[in-house]
């Protein structure tokens, strides 16, 4: 479903990533943990190319993102079949980066209806279910600045899934949120692994990765340093830095998932 | 240092509720009373000047005010803006594009264009255009260093009066335009284009779709400056002789010496039509700005804080009850709309504009 080899990812002089090698399997949840400055994020964007690899490369569903393989070598794609692969991840920012000038439903229909050429009323009913399902159809008028955190993070997660994405990707989804408005976000995630949706998830959530991860992927200096299932990279880490890790974040509390 | 001693037996102020249930006596502003008193007292001798100094000469700018000449005069006036301006804001994206590329070439040349019809005065402008006859006698297509030319004319042929204004005034707001409009889309965050990118957008749709229309919010008021000077600065093409608003009263007091009244009817008519942009522009500006009509402070929020800002809380039950109505004085009614939060507005005021 997502492949990932040999990733590496400079900016200037500063390596982020150096070598990630990643598979994601349809329907597999995968929960990204690791210190701020391991990569993370960088990995996660460069899974639909707002970062461009500097080597290495990113396979979603028998397709390079980003490049076209020709004569034995990549070749950059234009802008525009970049956004047509970019249409089968969605994604969701740590900053929500609702549309503000849109309502809500507008946030949600403006891409299926431009970028998929969808007729709008069909989109509408699709879209305020989806709205339903994240809890917000009463705000589908609101513009997203009346709303708070949580709810913003739900339109946008709507609004990614609108589109109908194979894979699901979440940057720190809860990261700028209040701690009490944390649950409602991990809540509708959560549903959302149930249904099978493919999922890999940038977090500092423990809880939520330990209950719905199938996969916990430990990024330490760049590179994967654990990678298995939340019973054993969680709760019985093999490598130090792991554990350092896990014992800093066991200091601080985190929120509870339902 | 003066030692401050405890005093324990200061007395605590005495208050009680009947003290409360008063009105508060509001603080008087004697200054501003006075200076207030004094302006409206100047207004008045203004006015009363204004109206018995017949060197004014009102019955002759009445005579003049719908004058055929002057209406011909004002309609070129309002045409010449409105295509100048349309020139300058469709050059000035194309500017702001140029200069925000990442093509180094571009971008300097695009400054380069900013710094030359910035630095100089548009007088002189005016004046180039009008006299390019005496640079580049000739106007025409072909193949530069001394090849054939394929066709030409002559460059006074070409560059009729119309054309000089309308090059002049337009090259010179699109350099204006151009910064505004840079301002503009430089206050969109950047994680705008990300998330729509993230939607499959194309670049294309992303600055016309999530980019633009919220760079407008903060492109639109200057701009709305700049249309008001701008129908104020075509005055200037009057030194070209082309017959605007100024240069046709002009025509006419130079033949009857009536100067005084004839800039009097000028004056007013560049008034009603700057009033009037005012009106529209305050429109505009709403309907841009509805998705930010009813923020918490109701100041609208700086572009910045958009991503970054957490945003406000859901609604929380009041904590505290209302304020008791009675001590409220006459002059703290913003206290209540402070306490409004936005949750608490109804939806519906926020589309009225739609």
């Amino acid at each position: 479903m997502v492949r990932i080899i040999d990733l590496s990812k400079s900016f200037g002089s500063n390596e982020i990533l150096r070598g990630v090698n990643l598979d994601v399997r349809r329907g597999q949840v995968s929960c990204i943990l690791g210190r701020s400055g391991s990569g993370k994020s960088t990995m996660l964007r460069c899974i639909n190319h707002l970062e461009k690899p500097s080597s290495g490369a990113v396979v979603v569903e028998g397709e390079v993102i980003g490049y076209k393989l020709k004569h034995g070598r990549l070749h950059e794609l234009k802008a525009k079949e970049i956004a047509r692969q970019r249409a089968k991840t969605g994604m969701v920012f740590q900053a929500f980066n609702t549309f503000p000038h849109l309502t809500v439903l507008e946030n949600l229909i403006e891409a299926p209806v431009r970028v998929l050429g969808r007729k709008p009323e069909e989109v509408r009913g699709e879209a305020l279910a989806m709205l339903d399902l994240v809890g917000l159809k009463d705000r589908a008028a609101t513009y997203p600045g009346r709303l708070s955190g949580g709810q913003q993070q739900r339109v946008a997660i709507a609004r990614a899934l609108v589109m109908k994405p194979s894979v699901m990707l979440f940057d720190e989804p809860t990261s700028a949120l209040d701690p009490e408005l944390v649950g409602e976000v991990l809540e509708v995630m959560k549903d959302l692994a149930a249904t099978g949706m493919t999922m890999i998830v940038v977090t500092h959530e423990i809880g939520f990765a330990r209950s719905v991860a199938d996969e916990v992927v430990f990024m330490s200096g760049g590179t994967v340093a654990e990678i298995g299932p939340p019973s054993q990279v969680i709760d019985d880490p093999q490598v130090e830095s792991t554990r350092q890790f896990l014992r800093s974040m066991s200091e601080r509390s985190t929120a509870p998932v339902r | 240092m003066v030692k401050t001693e405890e005093r324990p037996g200061t007395p605590a102020p005495v208050i009680d509720r009947e003290v409360l249930s008063r009105d508060v006596v509001p603080l008087r502003h004697p200054g501003r009373t006075l200076a207030a008193v004094v302006l409206v007292f100047l207004l008045v001798v203004l006015g009363q000047s204004l109206v018995t100094n017949s060197n004014f000469q009102w019955p002759t700018v009445w005579f003049y005010l719908f004058n055929p000449q002057i209406m011909a005069g004002l309609g070129r006036t309002l045409l010449l803006t409105a295509v100048a301006m349309s020139l300058g804001i469709v050059l000035g994206i194309l500017l702001a594009a140029a200069r925000l590329s990442e093509n180094k070439v571009l971008s300097g040349l695009a400054g380069g264009y900013l710094w030359f019809f910035r630095g100089t005065p548009l007088l002189i402008q005016l004046v180039f255009w009008y006299n390019l006859s005496a640079l580049y006698p000739r106007l025409g297509l072909g193949v530069p260093f001394g090849g054939p030319e394929f066709f030409g004319a002559d460059t006074n042929d070409v560059l009729n009066v119309w054309l000089v204004a309308l090059l002049g005034l337009a090259l010179h707001e699109s350099a204006y335009m151009a910064e505004i409009v840079r301002g503009g889309l430089l206050s969109v965050p950047r994680q705008q284009t990300e998330a729509a990118l993230a939607l499959g957008m194309s670049p294309l749709l992303v600055f016309r779709r999530i980019i633009l229309p919220q760079a407008l919010r903060v492109i639109i008021p200057p701009t709305g400056n700049q249309v008001i000077g701008m129908l104020k600065y075509s005055s200037l093409v009057s030194v070209i002789a082309l017959p605007d608003l100024l240069y046709s009263a002009q025509l006419i007091y130079t033949q009857t010496f009536e100067t005084i009244p004839l800039l009097i009817v000028v004056s007013l008519w560049y008034l009603l039509c700057t009033s009037v942009l005012s009106v529209a522009q305050g429109y505009v500006e709403r309907y841009y700005g509805r998705s930010v009509a009813a923020q918490p402070t109701g100041r609208p929020r700086r572009p910045w804080e958009d991503a970054a800002r957490p945003p406000p809380r859901p609604p929380s039950p009041p904590a505290r009850p209302p304020p008791r109505p009675p001590r409220r004085s006459a002059h703290e009614p913003a206290l209540q709309h402070r306490a409004q939060r936005p949750h608490e507005q109804p939806d519906h005021q926020l589309d009225r504009h739609r």
